[in-house]
């Protein structure tokens, strides 16, 4: 399993952390390139069936990224998307898949170092516990 | 004009879903006027070997009810599914795995040390297992497979309609019946039952929604009046389809979602997270900390049981995964 490249689908809200991921490429830091930026226009928007569909059709990872609290474009849908992701981490706990693969972030856009570490801190975290079983399943 | 020709047949399931087709009554035989029944395994002894026997396509309509838990139900859904012009997932087991697939949450082995060795009441000292094939002195005898994960029907075959319900209520099994017999039929794989979630036709008095705690249904005796999820206990009413009358909800327990997904939803269970996430009351949300959240979330005992009760085989994830 030494080659296993871990693939993390990156949901990032439009206005705090893909503009946080945007700046830590214009400032080129070197990071693992593992992640898969999808753009929303608010962590709000993730639907839990987008992150159980994105585990379903194999992501190692799931990130969600959104603004600190208080800060949400919109008010208030970044304290919905706490709820949604503490929901759905009992729920893939009693599935049997790892905690370590659902990660939710509060990164803004002045913080692109910030992203960088999160998306290099769950690389490591997920090659030490391997691919997603559900990859293998089908 | 020449009667219809129809078939019931059981796969994994209680067989409360073959006396639901009872349920309509005397309207049954209204049934019987149009259609020869060729098949129905708990009124009639029809013989594997006669359906085998039958010329494909020569059912009209096949109502299947049950999930396909071993090797015999596939078997017999292939079958059927050659013999029938119509296969139709009859209840919520066919249509999206029900009670028998939360044994998705385990697998063959798990299920097998349980139920053959270690229940309280067991007495199994030489460790008798169900064989597949088993060599005896009159020769070798076989008996069906039982699979790791229960499937839905549409997993292993292709299948035409669907009637929702543990068990479908009769409204809904009069009304399906009517439209095979009539010819009167949707497009190919809708399910024949209102496409409105079960909420939009609920009585209840509902406000704007912000629960500060989340009680099981024992825990707290409900209002008759007012909207379930309003006083904290989950109600699977704004995931699940309509078309039951709200039969639980009148009889003052919340709806468990027996009637499955509304069709823009993929995922029952994911749905119902969204909404419930979206009415947890927190006051003052910069102050709150993660703990709270929490805290609120963990009274939610069985989480896969509650969003899943009736859809966890026709979910994303499908079963639990066991190293
Ligand atoms: S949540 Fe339940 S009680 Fe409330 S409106 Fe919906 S179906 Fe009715
Ligand atoms: S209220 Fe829900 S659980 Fe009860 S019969 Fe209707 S759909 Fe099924």
């Amino acid at each position: 399993m030494e080659d296993f490249e871990p693939k993390i689908i990156a949901f990032l809200c439009k206005w705090c952390t893909y503009a946080g991921a945007d700046l830590a490429g214009v400032s080129r830091l070197k990071f693992s390139p593992n992640a898969v930026p999808i753009k929303v226009m608010c962590s709000g928007r993730v639907d839990p069936s987008f992150i159980l569909d994105a585990f379903a059709k194999g992501a190692d990872g799931v990130l969600v990224g959104g603004c600190h609290p208080g800060d949400c474009h919109y008010a208030q849908g970044n304290y919905k998307t706490l709820r949604r992701v503490k929901l759905l981490k009992m729920l893939l706990k009693d599935m049997g898949l790892e905690e370590e693969r659902l990660r939710l972030e509060w990164i803004s856009a002045s913080e692109g170092n910030k992203f960088r570490e999160v998306v290099n801190d769950m690389v490591v975290k997920i090659k030490e516990i391997g691919p997603s079983p559900l990859k293998m399943e089908e | 004009m020449s009667k219809a020709n129809i078939a019931f047949y059981w796969a994994a399931s209680c067989g409360g879903c073959e006396i639901a087709v009872l349920d309509i009554n005397e309207k049954i035989l209204d049934v019987i006027e149009k259609a020869n029944i060729l098949m129905w395994p708990v009124a009639m002894d029809t013989k594997y070997e006669d359906l085998k026997k039958m010329k494909d396509k020569s059912i009209d309509v096949c109502f299947f009810n049950g999930a396909i838990r071993t090797s015999e139900n596939e078997e017999l859904a292939k079958i059927l599914r050659k013999k029938s012009k119509l296969l139709v997932a009859f209840g919520s087991c066919a249509h999206e795995g029900c009670i028998p697939a939360l044994a998705n949450l385990f697998n063959k082995k798990l299920i097998f040390d349980r139920a053959y060795q270690e229940t309280e009441t067991t007495v199994n000292s030489e460790n008798t297992l169900p064989l597949p094939s088993f060599e005896v002195k009159e020769g070798e005898i076989h008996i069906p497979e039982f699979y790791d994960t229960v499937k839905t029907l549409d997993q292993v075959v292709d299948v035409d309609y669907y009637i929702p319900g543990c068990p479908p209520t009769p409204n809904i099994v009069e009304e399906a019946f009517n439209k095979f017999l009539a010819g009167d039929l949707p497009p190919k794989g809708a399910v024949l039952a209102p496409v409105k979630a079960l909420c939009d036709e609920c009585p209840r008095k509902k406000k704007d929604k912000m629960i500060e705690t989340i009680y099981r249904v024992y825990e707290k005796e409900a209002d008759p009046e007012k909207c379930f999820l309003d006083q904290g206990i989950i109600c699977m009413g704004p995931a699940t389809r309509s078309g039951c009358g709200h039969q639980c909800i009148k009889g003052n327990m919340p709806c468990t979602g027996c009637f499955g997904k509304t069709p823009e939803v993929t995922d029952q269970g994911a749905k119902m997270i969204s909404a419930l996430a979206s009415v947890l009351a927190v006051e003052n949300e910069l102050t709150l900390d993660e703990k709270k959240v929490e805290e609120l979330v963990s009274k939610i005992k069985d989480p896969v049981g509650t969003f899943y009760r009736y859809s966890l085989a026709s979910s994303f994830i499908k079963r639990k995964v066991i190293k």
